[in-house]
C-alpha cells in the first residue's frame, strides 16, 4: 500500500559530515559494489566504456564551493535517499511497488510491482531515485537492508556499505528516531539539518554543517631569516657589479 | 522536465476527447444537439478515440507496460493511479450512454443518466491529470493554483472547439456553439497569459542553499558527481533557451488562441459551408497549438534537483 504507515517504530537513516567529508567517492563506488549483487541487483550501467556513460547509483558525490564572509571554501556533498518521514515518492506510486516500511522507516521499491512510470522520481526533490532503462524499473537506496539485518555478516559490518567504507567516518547510521541514539547525539552536537524543510518532506537523514572558520594559523618557531650579507672574494665583486 | 512526446499528445488528446465527451453527454442526454446518427457517431467515436489513442500513448512512456493493470490498485493514494480508474470507469456510462443515443431513440432516463454520468466521469478524469502535476512539489511551475484550472479550461476549450466543428461539418451547427467556443478559447488564453505571468514572477524558495543546507553566503556547483548526463539530468534537467521559449510561447498564442478565435467569429458569420471549413480549421490549428503549449508545460517546469546540478 503506498499510503503511508502512521508510525515507525525505529527512524533509521545516515547523519553525513560535510566537515569532514574529503569527497574521496569510496562510498560511492562501495555502495555501487555491494548493491548491484543486493536487494535492488543489478545496478545497471550502460556504455560504460563509451562516450555516453550511463547508469544507476544510489550515492552521488557532488562538489560545491560555498562562499560567506568568512571566505570561500570547498564541501563535497553526498547525495542519496534520505528516507523521508512523509515521502511523496511514495504516495504518487500508482501500483504499490513504493513503500515505507513501518518496522524502520526505510523507503523501499517492490521491483516486481513497478510499472516504470517515474512519477516518483519527479516527486522526489533530492534527486534520489534512478531509472533503469534497461530493466525498465526505478530503483533507488536500499539503506542495504540486505546488511544492517544480515547474520551472515560480522557484527560491526552490519551498517550499509557507504558507512563502512568511509576513511574518514563522515557517514553514521543509526535510529534518528531514538534521542539517545549516537547518531541522534551527534546531530544535536553539530547541529544537523535537514535538506530542504521547505518541501515539507521531513527527511530522516540529516547533514553536519562544516565546522566555522578558524583565524588559528599553524604557528613556526624558528626566527626569521637574517638578510643575505654581501660578502667579500670573487663572489661578493659579482654580487657588487651585478648591483650598481 | 523533459517534454516526452508520449505524455505531451497523451494530456493533450485525452484532454481534447473528455471536453468533447462530457459536452456530447451533457447536449446529447438532454436533447439540445439535433439527433442525427452519423454525428453521433463520429462525435462520440472522435472523443473516444482521442482517449483511447491517449492513454495508448501514455502507456509508451511506461517501462513496464505489461504490468500498468497495476496501477489501478493504489487509488487511496496516488493521482495517477486515480486518473486510471476513472479514466477506465467513465467509458462505462460513455458506452451506455453512445449505445442509447445512436441506436435507441436517443431519450429517456437511462441515455439522460447515462450521458450525465459520462459528462461527470470526463471531468473527473480531467481533474485527475491536472492533479497528478499540481500536486508535485519540487515543480514549482506545476504546483500552483493554475495548474488544476488550466486543465479543466483547455479540456473545455478543446472539446467544445471540436464539437462546434463537428456539429457546422454536418451542417447543425448553432452560433450558441461557436459562441461558447469562442469565449472559453478567450478565457483559455486569458488563463495562459496569467500562468506564464506567474510563473515568470514566481520566487522559489528552494535554493542551492537549502538543498545542501549550506547557510549564507553562495553555493556554487564545482564538480558533478558524472561526467555524462545521467537519468536525472535527462529527465529533469532539460532546459530550453529563453528565446526558443519567447518564439513557442507566441507560436502557442497563435495557434491555440487568436487563430481559433477568429476562425471561429468568422463561422459565426459566414454561411455554410465556409462556416464549416472555418471550425475545421478552427480544431486543427488549435489541437497543434495546444501540442506547442503542452510541449511548453513540460519544457519551462524546474525540478529542484536541477539545483544540485548548479542550473
Amino acid at each position: 500500500m503506498t499510503c503511508l504507515p502512521a508510525h515507525t517504530d525505529k527512524r533509521l537513516g545516515l547523519v553525513i559530515d560535510l566537515d569532514t567529508c574529503v569527497g574521496c567517492q569510496a562510498c560511492v563506488t562501495a555502495c555501487k559494489e555491494w548493491n548491484t549483487g543486493g536487494h535492488m541487483a543489478p545496478l545497471t550501467d550502460i556504455d560504460p566504456y563509451g562516450s555516453n556513460v550511463d547508469g544507476v547509483w544510489f550515492n552521488r558525490v557532488h562538489s560545491y564551493e560555498h562562499i560567506t564572509e568568512m571566505g570561500g571554501r570547498t564541501v563535497n556533498f553526498p547525495r542519496s535517499c534520505l528516507h523521508c518521514e512523509t515521502p511523496a515518492c511514495v504516495t504518487v506510486c500508482p501500483t504499490g511497488a513504493s513503500y515505507k516500511r513501518a518496522s524502520d522507516g526505510i523507503v523501499l521499491i517492490d521491483e516486481d510491482k513497478c510499472i516504470g512510470c517515474k512519477l516518483c522520481s519527479w516527486a522526489c526533490p533530492y534527486g534520489a531515485r534512478e531509472f533503469d532503462t534497461d530493466v525498465g524499473v526505478m530503483k533507488k537506496c536500499t539503506l542495504c537492508v540486505d546488511r544492517i539485518y544480515n547474520d551472515n555478516l560480522v557484527e560491526e559490518d552490519r551498517v550499509p556499505a557507504c558507512v563502512a567504507a568511509c576513511p574518514t567516518s563522515a557517514r553514521h547510521f543509526g535510529d534518528l528516531g531514538d534521542p539517545a541514539s549516537a547518531v541522534s547525539q551527534l546531530v544535536a552536537d553539530r547541529g544537523g539539518v535537514d535538506l530542504m524543510p521547505e518541501m515539507g518532506y521531513h527527511p530522516t537523514n540529516k547533514y553536519l554543517p562544516p565546522r566555522a572558520h578558524t583565524q588559528r594559523a599553524a604557528s613556526v618557531a624558528a626566527p626569521a631569516l637574517e638578510p643575505v650579507r654581501a660578502e667579500g672574494g670573487f663572489l661578493g665583486w659579482v654580487d657588487r657589479m651585478l648591483s650598481n | 522536465m523533459h517534454p516526452a512526446f508520449s505524455v505531451v499528445f497523451f494530456t493533450t488528446a485525452t484532454g481534447a476527447g473528455y471536453g468533447l465527451l462530457a459536452l456530447l453527454g451533457v447536449l446529447g442526454g438532454l436533447g439540445l444537439i439535433p439527433p442525427d446518427f452519423w454525428f453521433g457517431l463520429i462525435g462520440m467515436g472522435l472523443a473516444l478515440g482521442l482517449i483511447a489513442a491517449g492513454l495508448l500513448s501514455s502507456t509508451g512512456h511506461l517501462g513496464r507496460p505489461e504490468r500498468a493493470w497495476r496501477a489501478f490498485s493504489q487509488w487511496r493514494s496516488s493521482w495517477l493511479s486515480r486518473e486510471g480508474v476513472s479514466s477506465v470507469l467513465t467509458f462505462i456510462p460513455a458506452g451506455l450512454f453512445g449505445i442509447g443515443w445512436l441506436f435507441f431513440g436517443r431519450t429517456g432516463v437511462w441515455v439522460t443518466l447515462a450521458g450525465l454520468l459520462a459528462a461527470v466521469g470526463a471531468i473527473v478524469t480531467v481533474c485527475t491529470t491536472g492533479m497528478i502535476y499540481a500536486s508535485l512539489k519540487p515543480i514549482a511551475q506545476w504546483h500552483s493554483r493554475f495548474t488544476l484550472p488550466g486543465y479543466l479550461i483547455f479540456s473545455a476549450m478543446t472539446g467544445s472547439v471540436l464539437l462546434n466543428a463537428l456539429l457546422q461539418v454536418f451542417a447543425i451547427g448553432s452560433t450558441a456553439i461557436a459562441a461558447a467556443a469562442l469565449l472559453v478559447t478567450m478565457l483559455g488564453w486569458g488563463w495562459k497569459l496569467a500562468t506564464w505571468r506567474y510563473n515568470d514572477a514566481l520566487e522559489i524558495a528552494t535554493t542551492a542553499n537549502t538543498a545542501t543546507g549550506l547557510t549564507g553566503g553562495t553555493v556554487r556547483s564545482l564538480e558533478w558527481p558524472h561526467t555524462e548526463e545521467n537519468y536525472l539530468l535527462k529527465e529533469m534537467g532539460f532546459r530550453i533557451a529563453r528565446k526558443h521559449g519567447a518564439k513557442l510561447r507566441l507560436i502557442t498564442q497563435i495557434l491555440a488562441f487568436a487563430l481559433p478565435a477568429l476562425l471561429l467569429l468568422a463561422a459565426i458569420f459566414l454561411p455554410w459551408p465556409l462556416a464549416a471549413i472555418a471550425s475545421v480549421l478552427a480544431a486543427f490549428a488549435q489541437f497543434a497549438g495546444m501540442l506547442v503549449e503542452r510541449w511548453l508545460f513540460f519544457a519551462e517546469a524546474k525540478h529542484t534537483v536541477t539545483l544540485y546540478y548548479g542550473r
